[in-house]
């Protein structure tokens, strides 16, 4: 049983009018892992994650969450998963202990919600009223509300969308430590950054078709796609100088900055040392990889946002 | 029905905490008592059958209580809670749709109960308020009120998208009422060619119902009233039944 997949989807569809939002998706999600849908917006990642939830309606396909089709057995599978939803919203003079005390009341298992607000950073807002919350207060309560049941599978749909990247970035952590307590966490984001930290795995969704699934390092290996070193310098140099070093593929002078393209991973050792041999003086010098932005922008063909 | 009682103990908190809802519900009745009862007394009155003017208005008043809370606040709210995704975040949880429109209907029933019993104290104590019927018979017509007009409002939640619509959807079925029924101003006072009329709107009989048996009246002569509002409590329910939408 543990061995068994928690999600497994195959030729997932949904279509609204003409429009097939998601068009025959297939994957699975491995116990405990971090498992990343990404896409731009329109993309299909709402859809699918709705029909895992079992909010909507799937057209096509056959659809296995905690090994209960949320066609047939909602109530059952809602028991058992927690869920963030895109857009959503409490009464606004709610108060975020009675929000969690009733969604609390809805499951047949539920754990003390005291300890989740501590975790939360919520504690000095249990008397607040719902509407009184700023966003990240409101996302970190809906975070909350998706745990109350004690889920074995978490559900995050644009989780971190509208917080600041302090905020974000807490997300993380707090993300990671869910995952480490034992569950399954399943999220969405079009933030590609959030998806290369995040996630152990991650699939790439365009058009309502999977168009990459693997972990963030292989789907940017497997890019192929050349690191940068970028650098200043006072007086021009001359580009030949590099194109001997093991790895470099070319070299693109730009007024007194100098862009090195490379393949290697010992690239920027390389040409800080012909910089030292040659004595020349340089400032500002970084190395820029590839990341999984470069990886949507190679498969789709199209910038992630715009 | 796991999460019933605690949502509808919420929901009552969250009513309260509404002042305009919870204004209209429980002060306004009030209010007008206040206001028409210091202006007309409670003296037996040939022009209202031998009984006084608040004898007569607070059942009437009752039933602009169950007027506001079925159509105004119970639409509202519904279609409020659609509009900003409450209702899908429930839809997320094991709680069923019944579990939910119960705890709404209890509430509602509560708040107006409340509402009702507020506005018969004050007649009591300012007005020595008479009371010549059967508390079970008053009760069980209140009851009746109650569901055909929550089926009602339910059935305008469905249809209305948003809570704006929902509001202006039930204020033009509101108004007329109260004002045509015999619930704000006494049906004696009304021209023959507006009670005709006010036959058939479905607040009439509550105002019937509700003053006859506050005043004695047995079920026979209201025969009519109980057909009325069961028909709309079970046409309506099953209206709601196929609209009600949790997005």
């Amino acid at each position: 049983m543990s061995d068994q997949p928690v999600i497994r989807i195959s030729g997932l569809r949904k279509t609204y009018g003409d429009l097939a939002a998601v068009d025959g998706v297939s994957f699975e999600v491995r116990r405990g892992e971090i498992f990343g849908l990404v896409g731009p917006n329109g993309a299909g990642k709402t859809t699918t994650i709705e029909c895992l939830e079992g909010l909507r309606q799937a057209d096509g396909g056959e659809i296995q969450v905690l090994g209960l089709d949320p066609r047939r057995d909602g109530p059952a599978l809602r028991e058992k998963i927690g869920a963030q939803l895109q857009e959503s919203a409490l009464p606004d003079r709610i108060r975020v202990w009675e929000a969690l005390d009733l969604f609390a009341s809805f499951y047949a298992h539920s754990v003390p919600w005291e300890p989740l607000l501590e975790q939360l950073g919520l504690s000095e807002k249990r008397n607040a009223a719902f509407g009184k919350l700023s966003g990240g207060q409101k996302q970190r309560l809906f975070i909350a509300l998706a745990l109350v049941n004690d889920p074995a599978l978490v559900f995050f749909d644009e989780l971190s969308t509208g917080l600041d990247p302090q905020a974000r970035r807490s997300m993380w952590d707090f993300i990671r430590a869910v995952r480490s307590a034992g569950k399954t966490v399943f999220l969405t984001t079009h933030y590609m950054e959030e998806a290369e930290r995040l996630c152990d795995r991650v699939a790439v969704i365009d058009h309502g078709r999977l168009a990459a699934l693997d972990t963030p390092e292989n789907l940017i290996r497997g890019l192929g796609a050349e690191n940068r070193v970028v650098f200043s310098t006072e007086a021009p140099v001359d580009p030949g100088m590099f194109r001997a070093l093991p790895g470099v593929t070319r070299v693109e002078p730009v007024g007194e900055r100098t862009i090195v393209y490379g393949r290697d991973d010992r690239l920027v050792v390389e040409v800080v040392n012909a910089l030292s041999l040659d004595r020349i003086k340089f400032r500002d010098l970084r190395t820029e990889q590839a990341d999984l932005e470069d990886v949507f922008l190679a498969l789709t063909g199209r910038e992630m946002r715009g | 029905m796991r999460g019933f009682w605690k949502l509808a103990l919420t929901e009552l908190k969250l009513y309260i905490r509404e002042p305009i809802a919870s204004f209209f519900t429980l002060a306004f009745p009030i209010m007008l008592l206040v206001l028409f009862g210091n202006i007309y007394g409670n003296k037996p009155n040939a022009f209202f059958g031998g009984l006084g003017f608040v004898d007569t208005s607070v059942p009437a008043y009752t039933a602009i209580i169950i007027g506001t809370t079925g159509l105004i606040s119970l639409a509202i709210s519904v279609a409020s809670q659609r509009e900003k995704g409450v209702l899908r975040r429930y839809k997320a949880t094991p709680l069923r749709p019944l579990a939910f429109l119960g705890a709404q209907v209890i509430t509602l029933y509560l708040m107006t109960a409340g509402g009702m019993v507020l506005l018969i104290l004050t007649g009591k104590i300012l007005y020595h308020l008479r009371f010549a019927g059967n508390v079970l018979n008053v009760w069980t017509g209140f009851t009746l009120s109650c569901a055909a007009f929550f089926a009602l409002g339910f059935v305008l939640a469905g249809l209305m998208p948003t809570a704006r619509s929902a509001q202006v959807a039930a204020m033009i079925l509101y108004y007329p009422m109260m004002f045509l029924s015999g619930a704000a101003i006494p049906r004696e006072v009304l021209p023959a060619g507006v009670r005709s009329f006010a036959k058939f709107l479905p607040m009439t009989p509550v105002v019937n119902l509700l003053r006859g048996l506050w005043n004695g009246d047995g079920w026979t002569g209201h025969g009519g009233d109980v057909l009325f509002l069961a028909g709309i409590t079970l046409v309506f329910s099953l209206i709601a039944a196929r609209t009600f939408r949790w997005e």
